[in-house]
């Protein structure tokens, strides 16, 4: 380093000033992103025709039981006071009782989580397995047929509604051949033999060594897995793909080739090397679509994750578990968009 | 007899005004480009399949009336659940014995409703955020891109589902929902077309005119953003269509006995196993309409937007 550079340095409070005022930056936008998200539920909360007493009371209550529950629910404060109280319980992880079954939304939330990160996950994994490599295929032989089929591919798996695919999924492969466990994540036999450590079936069953569990699990992850992974396939092998002809297109590749590089080596240890980054990215968002995409998934496979929650709440008018679960996807969510965010100005300098 | 080879010759003739390359008028121009545009999409087979099929929706959604064999709505429950082929019933009937075939053809209007009022809502509320953020910048561009990121962070299937908890089941809560979720990305591409026309020198000599700011976002911003909004609003269709379905699958779209499409496959739903096309026929036809605008849309792109495309 020269002296020049050593004083332009100097002359800055300090070279770490700027990472810091960065990454107080980036934690400010998360912050504003978390409260606009629990701003738009408390306003949903807000404007629901569900009178939020009566709904606990009943019908009958008397007046004073339905006053007193309103000044213990805190309903006489200013509205900003209301908000005030509401981020506070959601920060402490209080999304209040579930109707239904007077328990609290986050100890439900908690329960059925891990079945649909369950699904989820094995759909992302489906989706980079089979996604990447067609992305790629699709570039190298860009115009040919064989681009046409992939194109097709994603376009339908775009196009596709879920809920009917999965239908006609249980109809074909369970209804009449018969492969694949039907709806539910284990069969009726195997339900509650594996102790609970990680909630993920697949896993627990491991842990406990009980193989029959386990592929018994998976024989009903892998059709609404597959359906999912469909969908990220899609979207993945698109942008493969167009990662994939940037990179094709530019001088090194040329100059790979004229070393005499096998073709091979130029698309996968060059070309394909420099997707990775991007690439990550684009997963990663992908995996966050599969965790709410899962919502309609979840009820034609009667898979007890938190999209069958959310809406088996919302045909019962139980506001708290709906918007509990809203929050929780939508925090999640942010985080995932984030972390792909922050992936991508870590590791592409261009990008800083 | 004679008129034949006469109109081919104005056609010819026509074409050769229409590719020359010394456009004598601003309208010679434009119409020009347009015809090349056409050519180019009309040379993509799949972008004009795409096409066919949304003229055919359309068609069919204007001539329901006409050419639904019966009642969509006429229950006959001595016929129910009739297989496809079924004499006077070309797609077999339903649990209450209501045709399919004319539910479907009926359903069209519906599945256009919505995807009309949201292309009118969503890229028109995108428009405004993102030209008005854009022209403006600073607190205004701050503010308005927060709250356009806070609803594009939002996962949009469980965001209109908490919508549509609050405001109430039914058709046109749904369009709102769907809207409130579809609109963030036609801001974002706005404002980002806004701030490259922003310093352009003819936005200059038109301030110098002494135009306001709303008469230069109106008259001479938002029509250099439509071609990338189209293209969006195309691509986007597809998913509203997927959407709506869901929410009609669900239970919290179009209520019945309307002859939505996701419904109906929610309705055969529960006779999956022994009478498998009331549920799986709807469910093509909202396959098919989605497909038609993702087809048309890709098409769409390498014409309108070639940088984006990947292609050339």
């Amino acid at each position: 380093m020269t002296d020049s550079t050593n004083k332009e340095i100097g002359r800055q409070p300090s070279p770490y000033f700027g990472y810091l005022t960065k990454a107080l930056g980036t934690l400010g936008s998360i912050a504003t992103t978390m409260l606009g998200l629990l701003f738009i539920t408390f306003v949903i909360g807000r404007v629901m025709p569900i009178d939020p007493i009566i709904a606990v009371l009943g019908e009958r209550a008397s007046k004073e039981a339905y006053d007193a529950m309103y000044i213990e629910m805190g309903l006489d404060k200013p509205v900003i006071i209301q908000f005030l109280n509401y981020i506070w319980d959601v920060v402490r992880g209080d999304f209040g009782m579930s109707l239904l079954n007077a328990r609290p939304v986050v100890d439900d939330i908690i329960r059925v989580f891990p079945a649909t990160l369950e699904l989820a996950t094995i759909g992302t994994m489906i989706g980079v397995v089979l996604g990447v490599p067609l992305g790629v295929v699709a570039a190298v032989n860009r115009g040919t047929w064989i681009d046409q089929i992939a194109r097709v591919i994603a376009l339908v798996g775009y196009s596709m509604p879920i809920f009917w695919l999965g239908l006609v999924g249980l109809l074909v492969f369970y209804g009449i051949l018969g492969w694949v466990g039907g709806p539910g994540r284990i069969g009726i036999f195997y339900v509650d033999l594996v102790p609970t450590v990680t909630g993920l079936i697949l896993v627990d069953s491991i842990i406990d060594g009980q193989w029959d569990v386990f592929w018994d699990a998976v024989s009903h992850i892998i059709l609404p897995a597959s359906l999912l992974g469909y969908y990220s396939l899609a979207y993945i092998s698109r942008m493969t793909r167009s990662f994939m002809l940037e990179q094709m297109g530019a001088e090194y590749i040329i100059t790979a080739r004229v070393k005499g590089m096998s073709e091979w080596a130029v698309i996968w240890r060059h070309a394909f090397a420099n997707i990775k980054v991007p690439l990550i990215t684009v997963i990663a968002l992908s995996y966050a679509n599969l965790l709410e995409g899962s919502v309609l998934t979840e009820i034609i496979f009667a898979w007890p994750g938190i999209g069958s929650y959310i809406t088996t709440a919302l045909l019962s008018a139980d506001m708290n578990a709906v918007l509990g679960g809203t929050v929780v996807v939508g925090l999640l969510f942010v985080c995932l968009n984030i972390f792909s965010d922050l992936l991508y100005k870590f590791f592409d300098p261009r990008a800083k | 007899m004679n008129s034949a080879p006469e109109t081919k010759g104005s056609a010819r003739q026509l074409e050769a005004w229409l590719l020359s390359n010394t456009p004598t008028s601003r309208r010679h121009a434009r119409l020009g480009s347009l015809y090349k545009g056409w050519l180019k999409l009309k040379s993509n087979k799949l972008a004009m399949l795409g096409l066919f099929i949304l003229i055919a929706l359309v068609v069919i959604a204007i001539l329901a009336p006409i050419i639904s064999p019966a009642d969509p709505f006429e229950q006959n429950l001595g016929n129910r659940l009739k297989p496809l082929g079924t004499e006077g019933h070309f797609l077999g009937t339903d649990s209450l014995g209501r045709d399919l075939l004319s539910r479907l053809i009926y359903g069209s209007q519906i599945t256009l409703y919505i995807v009309a009022l949201v292309a009118l809502i969503a890229p028109v509320a995108g428009l405004f955020v993102g030209t008005m953020a854009g022209y403006l910048g600073g607190w205004a561009d701050v503010v308005l891109m927060r709250v356009t990121d806070i609803f594009l962070a939002f996962p949009r299937l469980v965001l209109a589902l908490a919508f549509v908890a609050a405001l109430g089941a039914g058709i046109e809560n749904a369009v709102i929902a769907i809207s409130l979720t579809a609109w963030p990305p036609y801001a974002r591409i706005a404002r980002a077309e806004t701030l490259t026309i922003r310093n352009s020198d003819y936005i200059s000599a038109v301030k110098l005119q002494g135009a306001g700011g709303l008469r230069i976002i109106v008259k001479h911003i938002w029509p250099l953003c439509i071609s990338s909004l189209i293209v969006r609003v195309t691509l986007d269709m597809a998913g509203i269509i997927l959407a709506a379905a869901g929410l009609g699958f669900l239970g919290l779209g179009a209520q019945p006995p309307s002859p939505e499409w996701g419904a109906m496959v929610s309705e055969g739903r529960k006779f999956i196993l022994d009478h498998w096309w009331v549920a799986t026929v709807p469910g093509l036809a909202i396959f098919t309409v989605s497909l038609g605008f993702n087809l048309l849309g890709d098409g769409l792109r390498d014409v309108l937007d070639p940088k984006d495309s990947g292609d050339e």
